[in-house]
């Protein structure tokens, strides 16, 4: 006959996922574990561990994160603007616009350079993709295309999918049939770059992924999880060899991703709103983002930290793009105030403003032989500055 | 030239909050990759900024939008007029 009584909890709020509910009475080491039935079947479809819960996964991942801040902090031994008081300070640019150019009938969204350095591809929300001589002026081609997004704000009409269409010089091809689709997400995509060998592509997208695919055959090589908001912009390392990117997102993250793997393998976690655009330190060892916080800031890879935050108090527009000059010491950001703003990187002060433009800036590229600077803009025009 | 149709669509859906049924696995994984961020090798901020210096200061010479370059040089800026004299 059993004669001990003891109290067991039979209803209430479960330690696993904290609904109230009939409780099953397990004892793992003798210790009550007092799960709802749904939650002892997923911990052992899930294989937990003995006595590993919720609680204890996020005091695992507490004390990890403090650690993390402790092994950054313990680098931390100077500011960059500090080493760099023994660089001269810069005299001031003579930047001025030099060309705009008119064409578009709506908002221009994103402009890139070719390798050539004179011509340049911008897209618009009136849906043409133009093709530019930069030296003369010229459109030398205009591509219709069924959408074509960039900005994170324009919703309408995104059809989610990113197409390649070849350029060629021959003004009498039809490009628009040749127009091939890529990419395919479930949301729309925010940002694309060719690899290092053109055979493939990497998309990010609004459904908070990036991808790589592979050009010829469209098939999806790898995916990369991680952002838990939009993802906004990507950049690829300008190493040859290189096999990484950092995306940036509404997350307010910027992850470094191996593309092999898809593994992420550093975070940085310190805008205070979403990030619009990252770019690539042309030595590949750190980054620069433009943010909604008004913000730009410059993250070293090897130190893993932020080193340097690039902002006044006048300033108080978001940050849409950025880009490096040839050297690195120069990063043009575009700003929502339709100014650009010119900071010294290594100092942290504001060298100075481009204005011109008549709306937001929305992409500023610098050419790829670092002579002038393209910015696009809500204003319908690209600006040419050098 | 035919739009080739693309053999595989991600399924991934964005959602802010996840379901408590996912919490666990959603805690192992962020668990997981701190444990992974926290193996990284990192070098000093010191060392970091010193080769961001060199890097600028190597290359600044080449460097058109920082030294300036002459307008003849430039394809962008407009060459001075020629003066008859």
């Amino acid at each position: 006959m059993c004669d001990q009584t003891f109290m067991a909890a039979t209803f209430g709020p479960c330690d696993s996922c904290g609904k109230a509910s009939p409780l099953m009475n397990i004892y793992i080491k003798s210790e009550a574990i007092n799960y709802c039935s749904f939650c002892v079947e997923m911990m052992a479809c899930q294989q937990l561990q003995k006595g590993e819960t919720l609680q204890s996964l996020k005091k695992e991942s507490d004390s990890l994160k403090k650690k993390l801040e402790e092994e950054r902090g313990k680098l931390n031994d100077v500011e960059l603007h500090q080493v760099a008081e023994k660089v001269e300070v810069l005299s001031s640019l003579s930047i001025k616009t030099r060309r705009v150019l008119k064409g578009h009938g709506n908002k221009v969204l994103c402009v890139d350079w070719c390798k050539d350095k004179r011509r340049l591809v911008s897209s618009s929300q009136d849906g043409k993709a133009i093709v530019w001589d930069a030296f003369t002026l010229n459109k030398v081609s205009e591509i219709s295309l069924s959408v074509f997004y960039f900005d994170s704000n324009a919703q309408n009409g995104l059809d989610n999918k990113c197409s390649v269409v070849p350029l060629s010089l021959d003004k009498n091809e039809n490009l628009a049939a040749k127009k091939k689709s890529v990419a395919m997400h479930t949301n729309y995509v925010s940002g694309c770059t060719f690899t290092n060998s053109d055979m493939q592509l990497l998309t990010s997208s609004g459904d908070g992924t990036c991808a790589l695919w592979d050009v010829e055959s469209g098939q999806l090589l790898q995916s990369f999880h991680g952002h838990t908001a939009d993802v906004l912009s990507l950049d690829l390392a300008p190493s040859e060899t290189g096999n990484t990117f950092v995306s940036g997102g509404c997350d307010m993250k910027a992850n470094v991703w191996d593309m092999r793997s898809g593994q992420n393998i550093q975070s940085f976690e310190s805008h205070e709103s979403d990030i619009n655009c990252v770019r690539y330190y042309p030595s590949g060892d750190a980054f620069a983002s433009a943010s909604d916080d008004a913000t730009c800031r410059f993250y070293d890879l090897r130190a893993d930290r932020e080193v340097a935050v690039y902002q006044k108090d006048s300033v108080i527009f978001g940050a849409s793009s950025v880009d490096f000059s040839l050297s690195g010491r120069l990063l043009f950001a575009g700003y929502n105030d339709y100014t650009i703003n010119v900071w010294d990187v290594l100092k942290g002060t504001r060298v100075s403003i481009l204005f011109g433009h008549e709306n937001r800036v929305s992409r500023v590229r610098v050419s790829p032989d670092g002579t002038a600077l393209c910015s696009a803009s809500w204003d319908n025009t690209l600006r040419i500055w050098a | 030239m035919s739009v080739l149709p693309f053999s595989a669509v991600l399924s991934s859906r964005m959602s802010t909050k996840a379901p408590s049924s996912n919490s666990v696995a959603h805690a192992r994984r962020i668990v997981q990759q701190l444990k992974v961020e926290a193996g990284f090798e990192r070098i000093k901020v010191s060392k970091a900024s010193a080769d961001l210096m060199t890097y600028c200061t190597e290359n600044a010479r080449s460097d058109p939008l920082l030294m300036g370059i002459q307008a003849s040089d430039n394809p962008f800026k407009d060459k001075k007029p020629c003066t008859i004299l």
